[in-house]
């Protein structure tokens, strides 16, 4: 297989995976800001959570159908773009697909069904129930597949049995070493994202001055989640980087754009690194805070790019400036939360509408971290899909190059129109807001009544 | 362990595959009849009769992909780059068709563009599929566990006879759910594309069943050497006489019976496939034991399918429950 078949290959993965990841995170998200509203809905029984579960499954549905169309599509790509590196790993991490699928997906789509349409068919707590089943399925799916991911990072509990990977213990290689931080990064950058969305919706209604009481009642319950997990996010993200130091140190190197090994690294702010010198131009950076971040001491030793040599360091400069998107993003998401919750304190949050329009423009910072933070991860691994063991030069389909071109092609116009027409018809949504009388025109479709059943009654 | 643990999970990966048949098969035959229909009336009615559904009928597409990973990594690995066009195609088209449920409700000015994605796709999909079968039963050249071949070596008449076949044959699925969810003009549209759907299925199973033996050596062997020809004579005709109740039932007043005998015939054909495949996992190279992964990895997939499949058929009855009886008119999208 030649370097063109290869390349295409990365990048209609990184193309199609980039895109996919959008939509889980979104569902993610929003569906749990939904059952924490229909939580609020069961207890008191106030109109506006109605109105906010029912607004808000609207939305969340258009997301949902982009998450399943591009994901069916990951499911076959790993066969039709990766045969070598699912002949080899498959006796490994191919199970846990197919637990993602029995224990995540079909959770989800057996009870899609009654969250999306069955509000005027079932009563409250089963309708309840169903949505809190969709958002765990989510999350299930989000641990299977960040399994599998993670022990491409870390490998554990396996053999290596003529190039092939042998499983030894279930276990090790679920719960391999990177796991846990990034299911925990993963998980709560989706939940950060879906809540930006609601605060950018309501944010977008303050500053509009419309439907007063439901954009408050969602924005002030999104900034009160926001205000915990962005810091939390830092915190996890700090522990995630300290394994990665661990078990993959070119990777951070490549993330701090550290050349040297030494003891007192410095915190390089901005740099363009020279890959082909092995240097930064233009550095800015603080003496030995970079140890201390690390390695939480002044004179920790830290690896540097040199460790190894040229063909085993990942691209240097997607790293390490993904790696400063991220943290920036996270800065901006931190003011502007911080700057809510002055506002809140100060009594003018629902006053402000220029906090209301700048919380309209936030949306998209949550989703461009997430890229941003794939970004650092999987190219940090290069050479390499399974690290230290397959190269992903050995892990490509014999897939003629030109087929690959013309779907890698296609998969670019197809997401472009896709794209488009899911911000056509949510900005749409949002334009028309929320249905807030209750469709009168619309009784109970089997069982009458029940639609308008009084909160945390049995409707039967 | 080593012999009936594969054959076990041979057993699921065809599970799947009979399952998504038989569920998104009536829902891309809705597709197929789709651009047909009389009117705005019947189109909403067929899209609402499938709307709580389709996304758990994919699944099961998902999880025959995902099954072969785990538990058949060389048939992954070989049958999914050997059948790279007509999958990504497929895999388009079902982008199409997916997501046309959702946009199409809330659009105005370009309805008629989501109704083309969605019949476009649906047809193009099942056309897809046909021709990954055709190129299935054909077999696929492997040469040190990868596949040897080119990109378009597994389009042929053979496996575009089995695409279009599989288009009548979901249209005809598309046709009996209709009868059988829905009522009014939408179930006589059902009844009259079902009098259409039924022949038309019935002679591309008839051409491909005897083309087979023909084309395929082995094939013809394995149904025509005494005693299977005696032992496998009755499949021929009971797809004839189930083939014969279904057209008698078209017009009974048992809703539900032509879409039971639909999907009985696609049992049965699928039946006949299995006869003339078994035992191979990647056709004529590799069998359900030489593709299968280690036994640990089988034991770990094999667990999860047995625990977890009959909790996951025990929902999916529940909300086929929940939304039984004749689709509503105030239910679904554009409520
Ligand atoms: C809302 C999104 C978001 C935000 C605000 C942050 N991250 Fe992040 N980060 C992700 C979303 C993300 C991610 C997309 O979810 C990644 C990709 C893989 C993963 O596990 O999480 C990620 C990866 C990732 C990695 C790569 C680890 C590896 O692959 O080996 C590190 C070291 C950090 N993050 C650290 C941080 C720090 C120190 C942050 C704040 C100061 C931070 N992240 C904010
Ligand atoms: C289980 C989950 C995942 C698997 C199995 C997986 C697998 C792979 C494989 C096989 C490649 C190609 C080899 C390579 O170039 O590295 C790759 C590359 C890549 N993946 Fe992942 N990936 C996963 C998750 C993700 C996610 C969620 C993202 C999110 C954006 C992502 C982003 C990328 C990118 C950007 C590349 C290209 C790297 C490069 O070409 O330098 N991956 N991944
Ligand atoms: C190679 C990697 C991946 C594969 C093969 C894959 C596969 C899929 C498939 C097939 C679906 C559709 C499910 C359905 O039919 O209902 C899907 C949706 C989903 N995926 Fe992925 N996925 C990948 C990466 C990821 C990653 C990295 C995450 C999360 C961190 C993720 C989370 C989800 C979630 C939560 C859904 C549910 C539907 C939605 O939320 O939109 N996936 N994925």
């Amino acid at each position: 297989m030649n370097w063109d078949g290869l390349l295409l290959a990365r990048a209609q993965f990184a193309f199609t995976i980039g895109f996919h990841i959008l939509w889980p995170a979104y569902s993610i998200g929003v569906s749990g800001f939904i059952v924490v509203v229909n939580a609020l809905w069961l207890r008191t029984g106030r109109q506006v959570y109605r109105d906010l579960v029912r607004f808000w499954i609207h939305l969340f549905a258009l997301g949902f159908a982009m998450g399943v169309v591009t994901g069916v599509v990951m499911s076959y790509e790993i066969g039709t773009n990766w045969s070598v590196f699912a002949e080899r790993t498959a006796n490994v991490i191919g199970p846990f697909f197919v637990y993602e699928v029995l224990m995540a997906f079909f959770l989800e789509a057996g009870f899609i069904g009654i969250m999306l349409f069955g509000m005027n068919r079932v009563g409250p707590r089963l309708h309840f129930a169903s949505c809190v089943m969709v958002a765990f399925g989510a999350v299930i799916s989000a641990f299977w597949i960040l399994a599998a991911n993670s022990w491409m990072h870390t490998p554990a509990g396996f053999a290596l049995v003529d190039g092939k990977f042998q499983l030894v213990s279930w276990w090790a290689a679920i719960f391999n070493p990177s796991f846990p931080y990034r299911f925990a990064h993963m998980v709560v950058a989706a939940y950060i994202a879906g809540t930006f969305v609601v605060i950018g919706v309501s944010g977008f209604y303050l500053w509009q001055r419309r439907h007063a009481e439901f954009a408050r009642t969602g924005l002030s319950i999104a900034l009160w989640i926001a205000l915990v997990l962005v810091p939390v996010q830092a915190l996890i993200g700090d522990l995630h980087g300290r394994n990665t130091l661990a078990y993959q140190p070119v990777k951070v190197a490549a993330m701090e754009g550290d050349w040297d090994t030494r003891a007192g690294q410095p915190l390089v702010l901005f740099a363009w690194p020279d890959e082909a010198n092995a240097r930064n131009d233009y550095e800015i950076s603080i003496p030995l805070l970079g140890s201390l971040i690390l390695t939480h001491d002044w004179h920790g030793m830290v690896a540097g790019l040199k460790s190894v040599p040229p063909q085993e360091r990942p691209p240097v400069v997607p790293v390490f400036y993904a790696f400063r998107v991220m943290v920036g993003i996270w800065a901006v998401m931190l003011a502007i939360v911080l700057a809510g919750t002055w506002l809140r304190w100060q009594r003018e949050l629902y006053d402000a509408a220029w906090f209301g329009m700048i919380c309209a423009f936030s949306s998209p910072l949550p989703f461009l971290a997430v890229l941003a933070g794939w970004t650092v991860t999987e190219v940090g691994r290069q050479p390499f899909v399974v690290y230290g063991l397959l190269r992903t030069a050995d892990a490509v389909s014999p897939v003629a190059p030109q087929v690959v071109a013309g779907s890698l092609a296609l998969f670019v116009g197809v997401y472009g129109i896709l794209l488009l027409a899911f911000f056509f018809y949510a900005m749409r949504t949002v334009l028309r807001g929320p249905q807030v009388a209750e469709p009168g025109a619309a009784p109970a479709a089997v069982r009458p009544g029940i639609d308008s059943a009084a909160a945390g009654r049995p409707a039967e | 362990m080593e012999w009936w643990l594969p054959v076990l999970l041979g057993g699921a990966v065809a599970f799947g595959i009979v399952m998504y048949v038989a569920m998104d098969g009536f829902d891309l035959g809705l597709g197929i009849l789709f651009p047909f229909a009389p009117g705005e009336t019947e189109r909403a009615m067929m899209l609402n009769s499938i709307a709580p559904f389709w996304d758990g009928n994919e699944t099961w597409l998902v999880l025959g992909g995902t099954l072969l990973i785990g538990a058949f990594p060389l048939a992954y690995a070989t049958l999914l780059p050997a059948f790279y066009v007509p999958l990504l195609t497929m895999l388009f088209a079902l982008i199409f068709r997916g997501i046309a449920f959702e946009f199409r409700f809330r659009a105005t000015r370009f309805r008629a563009l989501w109704d083309w994605a969605f019949s476009g796709g649906s047809m193009l999909a099942t056309f897809c599929q046909g021709l990954v079968l055709g190129g299935f039963i054909h077999g696929i050249p492997v040469v040190d566990r990868a596949f040897a071949g080119g990109p378009l070596d597994c389009i042929s008449a053979f496996a575009g006879a089995c695409g279009c076949g599989l288009v009548a044959g979901y249209g005809l699925l598309g046709a009996t759910w209709l009868i059988f969810k829905t009522d009014g003009s939408t179930a006589e549209y059902g009844r009259a594309a079902a009098r259409i759907a039924l022949p038309a299925t019935m002679v591309f199973i008839a051409l491909v069943s005897l083309w087979t033996p023909f084309a395929y050596l082995r094939i013809a062997a394995r149904w025509f050497a005494w005693p299977n020809i005696a032992l496998l004579s009755p499949v021929p005709l009971v797809t004839a006489l189930v083939a014969l109740g279904l057209w008698r039932s078209i017009g009974s007043d048992r809703d539900f019976r032509p879409f039971l005998l639909a999907i009985s015939l696609f049992l049965l054909a699928f039946l006949g496939l299995g006869i003339s495949i078994w035992p191979y996992a990647v056709p004529y190279q590799a069998t359900l034991w030489q593709a299968a992964s280690s036994p640990p990895t089988l034991a770990f997939v094999g667990i999860g399918v047995v625990v977890i499949l009959p909790v996951v058929l025990f929902y999916v009855a529940f909300a086929h429950w929940i939304f039984r009886g004749k689709t509503a008119t105030d239910t679904g999208y554009g409520h």
